[in-house]
């Protein structure tokens, strides 16, 4: 049985900020206890010199030229933006 | 116990594109905020990067400059993390194909020469700017997002600030001749961190390393590694350990100040970005970038020592920029004699720059004018002293020399006749210094030709006054 | 007939002769629309102004300008980005979201003439296979109210089993496009990876994200394909290749063609009834001239595992940007930034999308990254190899869409083996990069069933070929559900 503890939840939600209350933790270390222990099966492969496969259709040196278009108007912007200031968005301070 | 400095460098340059190397906005330093924006530097739900081909190139040609070897087969990697300035709480950045690896450079201190190795050059985006207020919240700015960038890491083979130092005088010197950036510190297109550890003499392994962030000057720079390289050694001594931080130089205390300790939680989650498909460079492509990087400052202050006979020392300050090494061959193409034009560069050229906190191409200084004026000194029209006031008018209205010359008055007087008037009048009104001269006074030469200079407002030659006046003082 | 029960191609002979007007046909859609709702909830948002607004500016644009889509409504899945109109990706995250751009197939669809008629249901960032994590409330399957229409997709299926549109688009990153279609009984085309623009579709996983089309039939899916496929400056992993005329390449010819079925396809976790329909499909095929034959697929088995991982993980970096400091939804009174991003993701995602970010996260960290979303990227390329080599000689892979008909609400797909069989069928696709098309191939229990079609890269035009014979052969794709003949 894998396990995945409550403080195994809290540490991989910390990094990508998503707070959980303590049933949330409850229920997600138990799903993703189950989740480890069914993807344990591709421990099974044997991969050695295989290429990780990353893009599913290969393309090579798509680039584009150096050529500014497209601009983005502030104002519409800013209209999703919480709130603003001279232009600038504003967010909670760090501290 | 003696202590050995171990100093490893990453600095970042921004590349000077029209456009991020993400997105179609511009990438232009000093636009009001949030102007130069695309729908992708926001972050916005479908945006997809498209890569610049510039910015690829420009990492190309500066990796080269650096003496890397070229990635045959890149790739942009995904680096996680959260905050304001980091609109998809991943910066696209290459981790393990980076464009430059392999590199190195060659630095001269106290005479020594010693090669600095470069582990890697890689590509990437910078992030906006957040500008914490006294009010409890902060404003970003995303003109800079998605700016490009090249991130250069040393090996630690730094082993000293003055090192330090003289590796990025010389990384900055040779960025700026590809062209690829302005390196100004001042403006943020070159920034600085260093990693600095000390380990005792003979031992192997590195000592526990502190980041140093926060270096806004060279100087800074030397100043802030020699002060935590004090710090850590003071800690050890006293038996205490260094623990792994981040650490900040305060520029008015001039110390090193903790900023964070570094946990072990910090996971970047690095992937290959499926966004962005392989970067493959060809030969064909490779020779191409290679053939448009210029001469570069090493070249160049050997060829000067070498063809044009400059001592060691003028051949580094001249190629310290490329806008003066440039200048600098001009001038010398223009027909001045070299060491003279080097001379005038590094002296009073140099000086008036930095007076005026200017560049020279702020300056109606040209290397025609100022090679006309080093011609005027070598075929005897006017002396280096009157030279000087020629220059001050050039620098400021430029033109021709020879113009400023006649229009002042300022020709050189080489006629004997005139000369030998103004002596023999000189030599009758001071007697008492013929005197002094005949007792073995050496000075009293000094004061009459002195005398002479006066009467003719400096524009006497004065080789040639001092040989009159010995023949004159002999007939009395 | 009624106006909203007719093809896109049959619409387009009376709009192009001008014998029904955008307007007439535009009320008359709407109309429908409002009264199916009630019944299916297929739709987040319903565009009845703009839709209007846009029949009237139609219906004055000379005759010479009516591009191949003019006047046909069209619903978009809500996780494609509509300029000035909401897109939520059926969130509460993004539930006022209004975008400043439109997705490249949007931009492609307008200048077709077709009408943005509204933004459909869909699971929750399209994690699902229900549409019952929507924000919004879930969408019902139009041939039985008890059941769910599929998902990620789902209200893009419904929309179109029940008559409320023509075409529909929705998108596919693990079935999500091919199953939806399958369960309401319509036609839905997952292209190659790269057919279409992706710019403008929020990424879920980007190296296995595909704009999908849904429809009645396969020539009307041929035609909107052919609309909005195409290489797109925003977004470097779409294709140069050029479009081809799917319609022309519908011949009904399919003599000769060689169909491989993997021997899993038909196996354990299918329920059998399924088994019996598509077996019963493979033989009209076989009538028509196609060589039918068993291959294996060594390690197709590990799709499913190899597929969660490599999903998730990309999910969890696509979705980090939704923190709520430039747009969608954000925490009140937080104190500080940290609170901020906590809570705004606390209360902005729901349990399915937190459930795989965090997995994600912990497939991709340090000490996991090379043994498991690594070793997930190796095995891809071994399920690849296989896919490749069963494609050097056959034209095309079938099997059933699904494991099973439509689940009934609230059972999410019965047991571990069923979930596993729908993925090992759905997922490859998506794996591969490959093109996948599922047609109507009948019922079990009067819930239709799916016929999954899959191609080598690039060539939709065979599966479309193949689709279109298998559809004059048979009778499946005229049945509608009774909510259609209600209207
Ligand atoms: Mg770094
Ligand atoms: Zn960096």
């Amino acid at each position: 049985m894998t396990t995945f503890s409550k403080d195994d939840v809290k540490y991989f939600a910390d990094f990508v900020r998503i707070g959980l209350s303590e049933e949330d933790k409850g229920n997600f270390s138990a799903q993703i206890a189950d989740l480890i222990e069914s993807v344990s099966n591709l421990k099974e492969v044997d991969v050695t010199g295989v290429e990780p496969m990353t893009h599913p259709v290969p393309m090579i040196n798509i680039l584009r030229e150096d050529q500014p278009k497209d601009i983005l108007d502030r104002e519409k912007m800013l209209a999703s933006a919480e709130d603003q200031e001279d232009g600038l968005i504003k967010v909670p301070d760090i501290l | 116990m003696n202590f050995e400095t171990i100093v490893g460098l990453e600095i970042h340059v921004e590349l000077k594109t029209d456009t991020k190397i993400m997105s179609p906005a511009p990438a232009h330093f000093g636009a009001e905020p949030n102007k130069n924006i695309h729908v992708t530097d926001i972050a916005y739900p479908g945006v997809l990067p498209t890569l610049n081909k510039k910015a690829v190139e420009f990492g190309m040609k500066a990796s080269m400059a650096l003496n890397c070897d070229i990635a045959p087969i890149m790739n942009f990697d995904r680096k996680h993390y959260f905050y304001p300035d980091n609109p998809k709480a991943y910066q696209i950045s290459q981790d393990k194909r980076p464009v430059g690896s392999n590199g190195w450079i060659e630095i001269e201190v106290e005479g020594k020469k010693k090669k600095i190795r470069v582990e890697r050059v890689h590509l990437e985006e910078d992030a906006g700017k957040l500008t914490h207020t006294e009010n409890g919240y902060s404003l970003v700015d995303l003109n800079r997002q998605g700016t490009p960038l090249i991130e250069i890491v040393t090996e630690a083979d730094v082993r000293s600030p003055e090192e330090a130092y003289a590796f990025l005088e010389k990384l900055k010197a040779i960025i700026q001749y590809t062209g690829v950036s302005d390196v100004r510190m001042e403006e943020g297109s070159l920034r600085c961190d260093a990693n600095i550890s000390l380990r005792p003499f003979g031992q192997e392994e590195f000592g526990t390393k502190t980041e140093l962030k926060n270096l806004n000057s060279f100087n800074f720079i030397r100043r802030g590694i020699a002060n935590e390289v004090a710090r850590q050694e003071k800690v050890l001594l006293s038996g205490g350990t260094i623990q792994q931080e981040t650490r900040r130089y305060d520029e008015a205390t001039g110390e090193t100040v903790l900023m964070r300790i570094k946990g072990s939680a910090n996971d970047y989650r690095f992937i290959n970005d499926p966004d962005l498909p392989e970067v493959h460079i060809e030969q064909e492509w490779m020779d191409r970038v290679r053939a448009e990087i210029p001469e570069l400052p090493d070249a160049r202050k050997a060829r000067y020592v070498s063809e044009l006979d400059l001592p060691e020392y003028d051949a580094h300050v001249l190629t310290l920029t490329k806008e003066m090494s440039d200048f600098f061959d001009a001038t010398v193409k223009a027909g001045a004699d070299p060491k003279l034009a080097s001379n005038w560069l590094m002296g009073d050229v140099s000086a008036y720059l930095n007076a005026e906190s200017k560049e020279l191409h702020d300056t109606p200084l040209t290397p025609e004018n100022l090679a006309q004026l080093v011609k005027l000194i070598t075929d005897g029209t006017i002396s280096s002293k009157i030279a000087k006031k020629v220059f001050t008018d050039l620098a400021k209205k430029g033109g021709n020399p020879a113009d400023i010359v006649k229009e002042k008055g300022l020709v050189q007087i080489s006629d004997e006749g005139t000369l030998r008037t103004i002596i023999t009048e000189i030599l009758d009104a001071n007697e008492q210094s013929i005197e002094d001269f005949k007792n073995g006074k050496d000075r009293a030469v000094g004061f009459l030709v002195g005398q002479v200079m006066k009467a003719t407002k400096g524009q006497a030659n004065p080789p040639l006054v001092n040989k009159l006046l010995m023949e004159e003082i002999k007939k009395r | 007939m009624t106006l909203t029960s007719k093809t896109a191609a049959e619409l387009q002979a009376l709009l192009q002769k001008g014998e029904v007007t955008v307007t007439e046909l535009t009320n008359e859609t709407l109309k429908t629309i409002e009264k199916t709702e009630e019944q299916i909830h297929a739709f987040i948002h319903v565009a009845k102004e703009e839709a209007t607004a846009r029949a009237e500016q139609l219906d004055q644009a000379p005759a010479d300008a009516r591009g191949p889509l003019f006047g046909v409504p069209v619903g978009i899945k809500d996780n494609i980005v509509t300029k000035d109109m909401t897109t939520t990706c059926a969130s509460k995250m993004l539930e006022d979201f209004v975008p400043v751009y439109n997705a490249t197939v949007m931009d492609k669809l307008e200048a077709a003439g077709a009408i943005n008629v509204g933004k459909l249901n869909m699971d929750e960032f399209a994690m699902g296979s229900t549409t019952e994590t929507s924000f919004f409330g879930n969408t019902l399957n139009p041939w039985n109210t008890d059941y769910v229409p599929g998902g990620s997709s789902g209200g893009s299926a419904a929309a179109v089993a029940a008559g409320e549109v023509p075409l529909s688009l929705g998108s596919d990153t693990g079935g999500s496009v091919r199953q939806p279609a399958a369960f309401c009984g319509v036609v839905g085309m997952k292209p190659t990876y790269g057919r279409i623009s992706r710019f403008g579709l929020t990424a879920f996983g980007s190296s296995l994200d595909s704009v999908g089309t849904f429809s009645r039939t396969v020539e009307d899916n041929a035609l909107l394909l052919g609309v909005i496929a195409g290489e797109d400056d925003n977004d470097s992993s779409s294709s140069a290749k050029q479009v081809p005329d799917y319609k022309a390449a519908l011949t009904g010819d399919i003599k000769g063609l060689k169909v491989a079925v993997p021997s899993a396809y038909l196996g354990e976790g299918v329920d059998a009834e399924v088994a019996a329909t598509v077996k019963e499909a493979l033989k009209v095929l076989e009538s028509l001239g196609a060589v039918c034959e068993e291959v294996e697929l060594p390690h197709v088995q590990y799709a499913p595992t190899t597929y969660y991982v490599i999903s998730s993980s990309e999910a969890q970096s696509n979705l980090s940007r939704f923190d709520g400091l430039r747009y969608g939804y954000h925490t009140e009174n937080a104190e500080n930034l940290e609170q901020a991003y906590f809570r705004t993701r606390q209360e902005g995602f729901g349990d399915e999308v937190k459930k795989r970010i965090l997995f994600g996260t912990y497939a991709m960290s340090a000490d996991h990254h090379e043994d498991l979303y690594v070793r997930a990227q190796r095995i891809r390329t071994l399920i690849a190899q296989d896919f490749d080599k069963v494609f050097e000689n056959y034209d095309v892979v079938i099997g059933p869409t699904a494991a099973t008909t439509a689940f009934k609400l609230g059972e999410t797909g019965g047991d571990q083996l069923v979930h596993y069989a729908n993925d090992v069928l759905a997922v490859p696709a998506n794996l591969t990069g490959r093109p996948a098309l599922s047609v109507p191939c009948g019922f079990v229990n009067e819930l239709p069933v799916g016929l999954q079609i899959m191609g080598k890269h690039f060539d939709e035009e065979t599966l479309y070929n193949v689709g279109h014979a298998y559809e004059q052969a048979t009778d499946f794709h005229k049945r509608t559900p009774a909510i259609r003949e209600g209207n």
